[in-house]
């Protein structure tokens, strides 16, 4: 085992892999040393000085991100001379910061503020002097920097430099007057430069989108995957009150690291939407009449069985527990014929790390509907609608061309979440949206992952599995419906071999890798 | 700065001998006077014997680290199959130092021929020398001499024929201190700011470029066409006592003495003379009260210390400060010294890169308590916050700027306490500052 070392952290033994940096073996050992420049998708420079910590035998106090583990090595990150210098370094840090954190949209999750909580002085010597001040300048079309509350940790610049690749940003002047620079005559407006908000650990860059929206403290987190792009980036839905104030990269270091793109980042006002259908509508007399759940499944379950055939148009956002049971009961009425929806769009990468990008297939789940049998041409589905008995428009956006052909259709049930008539429709069933539900997408390299309900839904708005599997369950007697998406999920596995066996357990909140299939990754 | 003085009776000319000789600056002129008889001798022998020669001489780095400049060459990896750089520090920007820019100035071809001996040495085909932004007639005389070098092959693809290649690059850095700290350098040479690296990687193992690299004064470059010439023992004997400091070293004195300029000496030579004797003494009527030794960045000495130390490596160590770069900044008794304290200290400031906070936020805090002690709005208490502050400074940061920074600092408020307390204490009206 000559490629481990084992080491004392804080009197916790850690063994490591040789060439492990102080820092994240103190992460093994469940120890956090106190830091700011480090980042571990950046490169360490070591400037901020703050994760100093003692290793005996070394002739001074050692920077964390960038010592070597040694086999024996005994390290104190709380050690009393440690302990000084970090208290050092964060009374200089504050000699220039503003302390305006009640009006700072970072107060929260500033991990300046967190740091001297945790080992800063109780008071400043600095008390004389007017601090440092620069104007706020606007970096981006969603950036703003605060040069005041700066601690020069350069985080930015090497996230730019190192991997946007898009060098506009740098460090400008010298000694207690630098500041972040932007180069001239250019914007922060590369489609991955959000992230640098994220990245700085106070708040000198801050988003215009969330700004002065929420304080961090009254945020409600959930884990979710991002529904911009099959790319599948990992992501916190972060709301207020339920209500989505911002989606965060959530770190997953087989898809997006730590990062999501711009993209994604800002596309979450749909899940706010106030124009919701709120409960079962049933045509009655050219009238759509709100029912209670019983009559509408109870009408489904007769539409269902009065067809001989059924065409599934369905949005790529959906759930794979959505597409898998919609499909399993529209295969009731004898012959199926289901599309998914993926819109298009140009490719963003994000140079610096490998297979990250935003995609072109702009749905979180074209994968996941064609390993459920979404395998239509849309074009020959939308044809195919026009002579059969029964189209399910599975929470789908469509053209008015489009919509003037569904409407011609014989018999057209809409899940759906917005209120619309275009359609003609015969029944609509209030469905959830991907914020609003449990469920799992599987992204382009075929990684299944699971999100969870950041809001509750509206009304009498219920997953669109749900709606399928009691409807199906309602078709014959002895059959069960699943009670939970995991259920849902477990069931999906009995149907689609690739799912065989998996549970939800399993795939944790950062996925997991489906074996190679046949289908196609977009 | 006018031209050189004579050299004084008890200096030990070497590097200076051709100080004021407009003749020697020329290729032919120096050949005439020996030059280039190093390197033909040099490119004769194997890398490898060249550096067991400068090993064997004592010569260490006179940039002011005074690291054994052999053991250092010897540093760079063998058969790396990288491209290897000599780069030579000519960023002299050292406070009170001005002995590089005189090789410089007037023997040229003294350092080409030095760093064209150590790109053999290590392997490297191609030396950058980088020249204080500045150094203006400096930077003209070297872009002569090196144009005078390459026409007479002594520079090129075929070194006076002995097939090896060694090219000359010259880059003017553009006014940062900072950028005389060798990895600074590095960096200020690739086309980025002039920012100190963290170590490791040592440069022997990724410098310049990534690529093994070694550094070297201008002095300590300059030294070594002597040492093959005249062999590493006779270097060697160039010695008072101290074995581990041995050849000759410019000091280069000013402040407050009667006749400031470089004085080429014996390491070991003893303070007192080279201050009392070789340059002058006092103005008249004026005593010595403290020296700052290694240019700005080391602790100031008192007159007890600085009359018994020897001037070599480990003789101004034993008196409790550093050789540095041997620049000497002699300080008698009309001077103030918490106002030159602060003028470091604003120096120090203005020139941090900014990178590490204790540099970044320490230099500016301490200029500023300075500053308000000059002002007569000091506290007692201030005092106890400098010297934590230093502390603060020192050993904590990538480089050694916050540290040069504090060393006078505390070892001002150390000796020279009575100068604080007389602005404590409200004895005397407050000073100008700001100037």
């Amino acid at each position: 085992m000559s490629d481990l070392v084992t080491l004392t952290i804080d009197r916790v033994p850690v063994t490591v892999p040789k060439g492990t940096t102080i820092i994240e073996a103190a992460k093994q050992a469940g120890i956090l040393v106190p830091h700011y420049c480090y980042h571990p998708s950046l490169s360490a420079p070591a400037l901020c000085r703050m994760c100093l910590v003692e290793v005996e035998k070394a002739p001074k106090l050692m920077p964390a991100c960038v010592t070597a583990v040694a086999d024996g090595q005994v390290v104190h990150v709380h050690g009393d001379t440690a302990l000084k210098a970090r208290e050092g370094v964060l009374e200089l840090l504050l000699i220039n910061h503003p302390l305006d954190c009640p009006i700072c949209d970072q107060a929260g999750e500033c991990e300046l503020q967190n740091f001297v909580f945790q080992e800063g002085r109780a008071g400043t010597r600095y008390a004389e002097y007017p601090k440092r001040f620069n104007p706020v300048e606007e970096f981006g079309p969603d950036v703003l920097y605060v040069p005041n509350r700066c601690i020069l940790c350069t985080r930015c610049v090497r996230f730019m430099d190192e991997l946007a690749q898009d060098e506009v940003l740098n460090v400008s002047e010298r000694g207690d007057r630098a500041y972040i620079g932007i180069a001239p005559d250019q914007l922060l407006d590369h489609p991955w430069s959000g992230n640098v908000v994220d990245l700085c650990p106070v708040g000198s860059l801050i988003s215009k989108d969330f700004l002065h929206k929420a304080r961090a403290w009254d945020l409600d987190k959930t884990a979710s995957v991002c529904p911009g792009c099959s790319q599948g980036c990992n992501i916190t839905i972060d709301t207020r009150d339920e209500v989505v104030v911002r989606l965060r990269p959530r770190p997953n270091l087989e898809v997006n690291r730590h990062f999501m793109c711009d993209h994604g980042r800002m596309d979450y006002r749909w899940m706010n939407r106030g124009d919701r259908v709120e409960a079962p509508l049933q045509r009655r007399d050219d009238r759509m009449q709100a029912i209670d759940w019983e009559s509408a499944l109870d009408a489904f379950v007769d539409l269902v069985a009065a067809a001989r055939s059924a065409v599934v148009l369905a949005s790529g956002r959906a759930s794979t527990e959505s597409l898998g049971w919609t499909r399993g009961l529209a295969i009731a009425t004898g012959r199926v014929t289901a599309a998914v929806r993926v819109p298009r769009g140009g490719e963003a990468p994000l140079p610096g790390i490998p297979n990250l990008a935003l995609r072109a297939e702009r749905a979180p789940n074209g994968a996941g509907a064609r390993l459920a049998g979404y395998d239509a041409e849309w074009d020959s589905a939308l044809a195919a609608a026009g002579s059969a008995d029964l189209t399910l428009l599975l929470d789908v956006e469509l053209s008015d061309q489009e919509a003037d052909a569904v409407r011609r259709c014989k018999t057209v049930v809409r899940l759906a979440t917005l209120e619309e008539d275009r359609f003609q429709a015969e029944l609509v069933l209030p469905v959830t949206t991907m914020a609003e539900e449990n469920g799992t997408y599987l992204n382009r390299d075929h990684r299944i992952q699971r999100f969870l309900q950041a809001r509750p839904g509206p009304g009498m708005a219920r997953p669109a599995w749900w709606v399928a599997a009691e409807t199906w369950s309602r078709l014959a007697e002895g059959r069960d419906a699943p009670g939970s998406a995991a259920e849902a999920f477990a069931a999906l596995g009995q149907e689609i071999e690739e799912l065989a066996g998996l549970r939800y357990e399993e795939l944790g909140l950062t996925g997991r890798a489906l074996a190679p299939a046949s289908a196609d990754a977009g | 700065m006018g031209y050189p003085h004579p050299p004084h009776p008890r200096e030990t000319v070497v590097l200076s001998k051709y100080f004021g000789d407009q003749a020697a600056r020329t290729f032919e002129g120096w050949t005439g006077r020996g030059g280039y008889a190093a390197l033909r001798r040099a490119l004769g022998m194997t890398p490898g014997e060249v550096v067991e020669i400068v090993k064997a001489s004592g010569l260490r780095g006179r940039g002011g680290a005074g690291f054994p400049t052999g053991l250092k060459w010897s540093f760079m990896p063998k058969n790396s199959g990288k491209p290897h750089y000599l780069v030579c520090n000519a960023d002299e920007s050292e406070p009170g130092t001005f002995k590089d820019r005189e090789i410089l100035r007037w023997t040229p071809h003294q350092l080409i021929e030095g760093c064209a001996i150590a790109a053999y040495s290590i392997g490297a085909e191609r030396c950058y020398i980088y020249i204080r932004g500045e150094f203006t007639e400096p930077w003209r005389v070297m872009e002569t001499a090196v144009a005078e070098a390459y026409a007479a092959n002594a520079l090129g693809e075929n070194v006076f024929g002995s097939g090896r290649r060694i090219e000359m690059v010259l880059h003017r850095g553009a006014g940062a201190y900072i950028c005389g700290e060798e990895t600074a350098m590095m960096n200020s040479i690739e086309g980025r700011r002039g920012n100190p690296r963290i170590k490791p990687p040592f440069p022997a193992q990724a410098g310049l470029f990534g690529m093994p690299t070694t550094i070297n004064n201008v002095e300590t470059l300059a030294a070594v066409p002597h040492i093959l010439n005249q062999g590493a023992d006779w270097y060697k004997g160039l010695c008072l006592g101290n074995p581990k400091s041995t050849g000759t070293k410019l000091f280069s004195v000013c402040g407050q003495v009667a006749k400031p300029g470089n004085y080429e000496v014996t390491l070991g030579f003893p303070m007192r003379d080279l201050i009392h004797d070789l340059a002058g003494g006092m103005r008249p009527g004026r005593t010595l009260r403290a020296v700052i030794p290694g240019g700005s960045s080391v602790p100031i000495m008192n007159r007890e210390e600085a009359e018994s130390a020897l001037c070599d490596y480990e003789g101004i160590v034993e008196k409790g400060s550093m050789l540095g770069s041997a620049g000497f900044i002699v300080i008698d008794d009309s001077a103030d010294l918490v106002y030159e304290i602060y003028r470091l200290a604003k120096f120090y400031a203005h020139e941090s890169c900014a990178q590490c906070t204790q540099c970044r936020e320490g230099t500016a805090w301490t200029t500023r308590i300075l500053e308000r002690i000059l002002r007569g709005q000091g506290k007692p208490a201030d005092l106890d916050l400098l010297l934590d502050l230093a502390d603060h400074m020192t050993g904590k940061t990538i480089c050694v700027l916050s540290d040069s920074c504090a060393a006078p600092v505390v070892s001002g408020i150390r000796k020279f306490r009575e100068d604080f307390d007389r602005y404590l204490s409200g004895a005397v009206s407050p000073a100008l500052v700001g100037a």
